[in-house]
């Protein structure tokens, strides 16, 4: 953290003392130019003048601004060190692409899953813009850090994509954290978009969560005091995003418990599995369906909602620098159980029956550094949505056409991705997916190239 | 629920419980950093190094097994200066362990005592992997060794005062020791002033300025970036006219631009270990200064 602290105090000396240098040279530049003109006229003020470029060009930068600056000093520059020396570190990510798709990404859906209502699917076609990072991160005092991402969505809006505080001096092992943040459940949910291996979610993600599973709560976890490494953890929250729904309640509203574990195998492998369970419950969680006409209407759900996953990463470093060679490997399963009532066209006829789903998948994906700066990957996504029981369907007040979202299918896809990293702050990528999320066999061809740029504070990745 | 809070609740009782491990446990990040403590902590330390010397310590990835580390730390004993900042921090955070956050006596950075070279006067990723604190590979010049020893003498006497007296004697006689050492290493490399060298990666800075050594080109083009085709070219035709006695690399390197090069100005190669533990022979501290000036001498006869 002390690098950290440091690297923001040089970013905010480095963003001081440059205009500061560079209006010290334009100084000494016009005063040259005024020499020049000067120079047959008052030879007294011409050695004034070289009297102030020397000193100009003589006194260290932060001296500058005290005495001899024949003009008024940038705002930062005025105020010192000290006003800028506690700016957080910053560091912004820049993302966008191409995407050219075969089918149209309008009709893209999750073949036997109620929608998310997230940012999923191949996104729109031809070039676009991703969403901009932008973290900003510190410590607060002894006890607290503190740091928010906020994504600038290409639709010009800002959303805050995480905001949170975390304890620093808890005894034992412990840390809290509070505020809103990706949850500890599962290996990629608590992952950023710019960290991905490929362009985007697996499937499994897409159609659980709408993305990633964040919520505006409290987080604890406890660190066991072993080699071996194992982490425990609880969420609680407002339970606000998809699969709950804002309740309107007071208290705690669903939980997660998460457990990791982790270690090496000799010198070249680590890795780390874990499991969790995520326990919520949804009020009126709508969405959109469309009648046997083919118009839109609105159903929604009301009940419980428990998932669970079961993670593992391995990473294979033969040569110890990963950025040389390294294979790595990963996959997580994804269980949810739904009961409750589902309510057809809620505006119009407002039937109301029960509901119960059991609905899982999974992915495989390994990413390949082959040489330094390039890296290969594949990633299988299968999903399995299961016969739900729907009241309404079975009582024959409906026919299962009603709900053209939850008719039998067989979402799976494959995806290969190839991407080259000059830096450690770029990447360019290309990625292929051969996608049946439909699952109604009418296969999506896409296409997808992707930048990711990272500027300002260097960032430093979990596992 | 509730049964499972209350079983953490007691875990962590039962954990607090067990008898506390009289040794300091100390997170080294570097096989260098753990030489030296070895050398003025003696029995009285519990070491884990985080890395080994054929690893590039700018780039580790934070497994789960070094954050169960850092979890225990007494003391992390870094670089600093950046030069672990892609993975350092994460362990810190990560380990809920309030003893060894930056800027609590649990967390010691090398760079702290000592002054770096190679400060860049522009702060510009364009000019490649730069740090603004200055070059963070500084365990190449023994004279720096010497004033990390000290500094860290005194960090473990604070920590563990109840050994303090072992951790200074110890350090006293190290200073004596390696002040002897260098003295001998410096004798013995003095042919070695002036020779044209050159290196992979601005990593051996510290090395050619101790001993004089004249670094006239580097391989990679700028810190951290490996070198093209055409960069290797100029390389060539720039080295043509006056070329390197010797080209330098890491244990850890990829050796194969160095070995194209190295065919083509007619200069010979050396790996040199550039930590402990990077050859066989760099055993220790003192193997590590051995090793690297009888390579030197060896491929320059």
């Amino acid at each position: 953290m002390t690098s950290c602290k440091a690297l923001a105090a040089l970013l905010a000396l480095a963003g001081m003392t440059l205009p500061v240098l560079s209006h010290a040279a334009d100084d000494v530049a016009s005063l040259r130019a005024e020499l020049q003109a000067l120079k047959t006229d008052y030879k007294t003020r011409v050695d004034a003048l070289e009297q102030r470029i020397a000193q100009l060009e003589d006194a260290p930068v932060g001296g500058v601004s005290e005495a001899t600056a024949p003009q008024p000093m940038p705002a930062t520059g005025s105020s010192g060190g000290t006003a800028t020396a506690f700016n957080p570190s910053i560091s912004l990510i820049l993302a966008g692409g191409y995407t050219n798709t075969s089918k149209d990404p309008e009709t893209w859906t999750i073949g036997g899953f109620l929608p998310s209502g997230g940012e999923v699917g191949p996104g729109e076609r031809s070039f676009n813009l991703g969403e901009s990072e932008l973290t900003l991160s510190s410590n607060v005092d002894p006890y607290f850090s503190a740091q928010m991402t906020a994504a600038l969505t290409p639709e010009n809006e800002v959303e805050v994509e995480e905001a949170f505080f975390r304890t620093l001096a808890l005894p034992d092992g412990f840390t809290a954290k509070g505020g809103r943040f990706f949850s500890g459940f599962g290996y990629l949910n608590e992952v950023h978009s710019h960290a991905w291996d490929f362009v985007d979610q697996p499937l499994i993600y897409q159609a659980f969560f709408g993305g990633q599973f964040k919520q505006e709560g409290l987080q604890v976890k406890w660190l066991a005091p072993t080699e071996l490494f194992v982490e425990l953890g609880a969420e609680t929250g407002n339970g606000s995003e998809f699969p709950a729904s804002r309740r309107n309640r007071n208290g705690l509203n669903g939980a997660t418990l998460f457990a990791h574990v982790g270690g090496d195998i000799g010198d070249a492998t680590s890795w780390r599995a874990g499991a969790a369970y995520l326990d919520q419950r949804a009020d009126d969680r709508s969405f959109e369906n469309v009648d046997e006409f083919g118009l839109p209407l609105t159903d929604s759900f009301t009940g419980k909602s428990r998932t669970w996953v079961a993670d593992a990463v391995l990473k294979w470093t033969p040569i110890g620098d990963p950025n040389r060679r390294q294979v790595k490997l990963q996959g997580e399963y994804m269980q949810r159980r739904e009961t409750g009532l589902l309510a057809f066209d809620t505006e119009g006829s407002n039937l109301i029956d029960g509901y119960r789903s059991s609905q899982s998948g999974w992915y495989l994906q390994g990413v390949y550094q082959f040489l330094p700066r390039w890296r290969a990957g594949l990633r299988y996504d299968s999903l399995d949505p299961g016969t739900p029981r729907i009241g309404l369907v079975d009582s024959g007040e409906l026919p299962l056409s009603a709900f053209p979202l939850l008719l039998p299918a067989d979402p799976d896809r494959i995806s290969i991705m190839l991407d080259w990293n000059p830096s450690e702050f770029s990447r360019l990528r290309a990625q292929w997916d051969w996608d049946d999320a439909r699952g109604q066999d009418d296969r999506d061809h896409a296409f997808r190239l992707q930048y990711i740029y990272g500027i300002g504070a260097h960032g430093a990745h979990k596992f | 629920m509730f049964r499972i809070i209350r079983s953490a609740i007691a875990l962590v009782m039962l954990a607090a419980a067990l008898p506390a491990h009289a040794a300091l446990k100390v997170l080294a990040t570097t096989s260098d950093w753990g030489a030296l403590v070895k050398e003025i902590g003696g029995d009285q330390v519990n070491l884990y190094v985080a890395t080994s010397a054929l690893q590039d310590v700018h780039r580790v990835d934070a497994k789960p097994s070094l954050v169960a580390r850092a979890r225990t730390a007494d003391l992390v004993v870094a670089t600093g200066a950046e030069l672990e900042i892609g993975w350092l921090p994460v362990l810190i955070q990560e380990s809920g362990n309030s003893r060894i956050q930056p800027g609590s006596p649990g967390y010691f950075e090398a760079a702290a005592v000592l002054s770096l070279l190679e400060k860049p006067e522009r702060f510009d990723r364009s000019l490649g992997d730069i740090h603004p604190q200055g070059n963070p590979h500084v365990q190449l010049d023994p004279h720096n060794i010497a004033k990390v020893a000290k500094a860290l003498s005194e960090r473990l006497s604070q920590l563990d005062a109840a050994h303090a007296q072992e951790y200074q004697q110890r350090a006293k006689d190290f200073d004596t020791r390696w002040q002897a050492a260098i003295q001998r290493w410096e004798t013995k490399a003095a042919s070695l002033k002036g020779v044209p060298v050159v290196v992979m990666h601005s990593d051996q800075t510290y090395l050619c300025r101790w001993l004089g050594l004249v670094q006239v080109a580097a391989i990679e083009p700028k810190p951290g970036m490996p070198p093209t085709a055409g960069y290797l070219g100029q390389l060539v035709t720039k080295l043509s006219a006056s070329p390197p006695r010797v080209i330098m690399l890491n244990a850890y390197n990829d050796p194969k631009a160095a070995n194209w090069l190295s065919a083509r100005v007619h200069a010979p190669t050396v790996v040199l270990p550039f930590s402990v533990g990077g050859t066989p022979e760099a055993k220790d501290l003192f193997g590590l200064f051995d090793d690297t000036i009888n390579r030197l001498l060896a491929v320059l006869k």
